[in-house]
């Protein structure tokens, strides 16, 4: 027991006993907030007997002091008011309780926050358009003056984004071109059209999923790496080094990378293609006991000129779109690591988002065009 | 201050630290007593921050013992150590502040990992600790990217004396700011170690502050510390201590301290 209390007339006396130090504040602090002043007048504070031993303790006997107050008792102390005490009542002599309002969360008002909203989107719209109007500005001036190319910066990210990538994207690929043979092979035996199941393998693979999937990775390694690289650049105000220097962050930050991932990702798909048609071939093989050369011949007969190059002119773009994307997030990081985190999660899903709703515009394009 | 009986809160022994084949420490001794001001002074690249990471457990010594409230930290279980952590406070040199957390917030997360106390006595005894470093109420609520490079370092004061540490290691506190929050920032440290009955180990290279702060300086020489009172140390003949505290940059304390 920390307090043992003494009932005089209308006057509660209450002793401090024990150890007064952050350690048992806890303890103490229950007791402390059982305090019962009904029926009292006055209390006395009788900390001779204890040693207090740091400013949290000293808390508590300022904070049973203001409690009494605050119920409308005087209060005193037997002998001197422990210089700890005096220190605490000190520091918080301006009131703070009102100010802690301040902050609290205003009441919700509809047709504000709409607004507030509405702002903020457009807001935002705004500055993306103004990065992606700053990114194609460096991007024609750069290739008019080659002498700004940062060749080494380039490559550096080429093998970041590409040949490290590599295995990654072949796996996939192989994985995801034996699934849908397995698929296929099994709804088109029943109309014994087994063979078609070449063509559903080239066709997807080319047109389609080659360049999408490894899109999708792509996103989350390098789309995430661009954000984050950048981002933490940011708050250790690289950036604003740069800038300061002369050297201009979306020329020396965000083209290398940019020029990178675009020269990376065909070649990835290509890749991925290839892959993709090996697995076709592996499960064919196996599962459907289709000599090789069948399925090479297979492969020419269901492809038509354009296949391949449908497939593979999207990479490209794609490219773009993540590499935007990923380091327009980067730029935006400002002050916290939380927000880091945030605008690097922001870059992914944005980036994925982008290449599949530009995978459905080149489908109708692609489709008007007849190819 | 009780100089005449010195009792020791930190001894490290026979420390010795090295980078691949770069020794930083060549079995260095260093002595803290309970209740003073110790200054660790030495070149770029002398080995103060890693001294200051071995003293505070967060780095093995190659060899050599470290004592902290008598109790040797290189031979402690991790559980141990951890309790240690809880008696002293330690602010880095940028403030090291969690970006994403207020400053009332940050001042909570040692007492949220140490103690167990109801919301209003951590949000009261928070404030307290900002209000006594002296920053404003209103900065209680703010993040550290609102706070100027002067309240970024009370910030970091507050929260290094979330649990009332006896102990208090600062890493250079009064860098990158202007000479008058310097002389602020000083102030309020000798007002809070006398208050707070502090014991007080500082990294620096402003030579106001030690020789505003300091009663006894450490200086980190050929991988060896030489420590000693302010006075003795000003007066010691080595060459760099001696261009240190007298050469350009120094030359003006030679008429206000007498040394």
């Amino acid at each position: 027991m920390h307090l043992k209390f003494t009932n005089g007339p209308r006057t509660l006396s209450i002793l401090l006993a024990g150890e007064w130090s952050i350690k048992t504040l806890p303890l103490i602090e229950s007791e402390v907030q059982a305090v019962s002043f009904e029926s009292v007048k006055m209390i006395e504070i009788d900390a001779r007997q204890i040693v207090i031993s740091d400013i949290s303790a000293a808390w508590l006997i300022h904070d049973l002091e203001m409690r009494a107050r605050a119920a409308g008792l005087t209060t005193s102390y037997a002998g001197n008011k422990p210089v700890a005490v005096q220190l605490v009542s000190q520091t918080l002599v301006a009131p703070v309780d009102n100010l802690a309002l301040d902050e609290s969360p205003e009441s919700f008002q509809p047709i504000t926050a709409l607004g507030h909203q509405i702002t903020e989107r457009i807001a935002y719209w705004i500055s993306g358009l103004a990065f992606i109007g700053e990114l194609s500005m460096h991007l024609v001036r750069s290739i008019m003056r080659p002498r700004h190319w940062k060749p080494i910066s380039i490559a550096r990210h080429l093998y970041e984004t590409g040949i490290t990538a590599v295995p990654i994207v072949a796996l996939i690929a192989f994985l995801i071109s034996v699934i849908t043979a397995y698929m296929g092979a099994q709804q088109l035996r029943k109309f014994g059209a087994d063979i078609f199941v070449v063509d559903l393998v080239t066709v997807g693979v080319l047109r389609e999923m080659g360049v999408l999937l490894t899109a999708i990775i792509v996103a989350g390694r390098s789309g995430s790496a661009f954000a984050a690289e950048i981002g933490a650049m940011r708050l250790n105000e690289e950036v604003d080094a740069l800038e300061a220097t002369g050297v201009n962050a979306i020329q020396s930050l965000v083209l290398p990378r940019c020029i990178g991932l675009v020269i990376a990702m065909p070649l990835l798909t290509i890749i991925a293609d290839i892959v993709g048609l090996v697995g076709g071939a592996v499960l064919c093989h196996t599962l459907l006991d289709m000599p090789l050369t069948q399925y090479v011949q297979r492969v020419n007969e269901s492809i038509a000129p354009s296949t391949f190059w449908v497939g593979l002119i999207k990479a490209p773009v794609f490219a773009l779109l993540i590499a935007a994307a990923g380091t327009y997030r980067g730029m935006q990081v400002r002050s916290s690591s939380r927000e880091l985190g945030r605008l690097t999660t922001v870059a992914v899903v944005q980036s994925i988002f982008l290449v599949i709703l530009a995978d459905a515009i080149f489908a109708v394009i692609f489709m008007e065009l007849d190819l | 201050m009780n100089m005449s009986t010195p009792i020791p809160i930190i001894e490290a022994l026979d420390i010795s630290n090295s980078f691949g084949a770069q020794l930083v420490h060549d079995h260095l001794d260093m002595t803290v007593n309970t209740g003073e001001v110790f200054g660790i002074v030495g070149g770029s690249g002398s080995g103060k921050s890693v001294l200051l990471r071995t003293i505070l457990g967060l780095q093995h010594p190659q060899a050599g013992k470290v004592r902290v409230f008598d109790r040797d930290l290189t031979s402690m279980a991790e559980t141990e150590i951890h309790e240690v952590k809880a008696s002293y406070g330690v602010t880095f040199q940028a403030g090291a502040l969690f970006t994403s957390l207020t400053v009332m917030q940050n001042v909570q997360l040692p007492m949220l990992e140490h103690l167990n106390l109801s919301p209003r006595a951590l949000d009261e005894l928070a404030m307290l600790k900002v209000r006594l470093v002296g920053l404003p109420p209103e900065a209680a609520y703010k993040y550290p990217a609102q706070l100027s490079g002067g309240m970024i370092k009370r910030a970091a004061l507050a929260r290094a004396l979330a649990l009332d540490p006896r102990l208090l290691f600062l890493d250079e506190p009064t860098s990158g700011l202007d000479p008058i929050s310097a002389a602020g920032f000083d102030e309020l440290l000798m007002g809070l170690q006398k208050e707070l009955a502090l014991t007080v180990v500082m990294i620096t290279h402003d030579l106001d502050t030690i020789f505003r702060t300091c009663n006894r300086v450490g200086v980190i020489l050929e991988r060896k510390m030489v420590s000693d009172t302010l006075v003795g140390i000003v007066n010691n003949p080595h060459p760099w201590i001696q261009s240190y505290f007298h050469g350009g940059r120094a030359r003006r304390f030679g008429a206000v301290h007498g040394a």
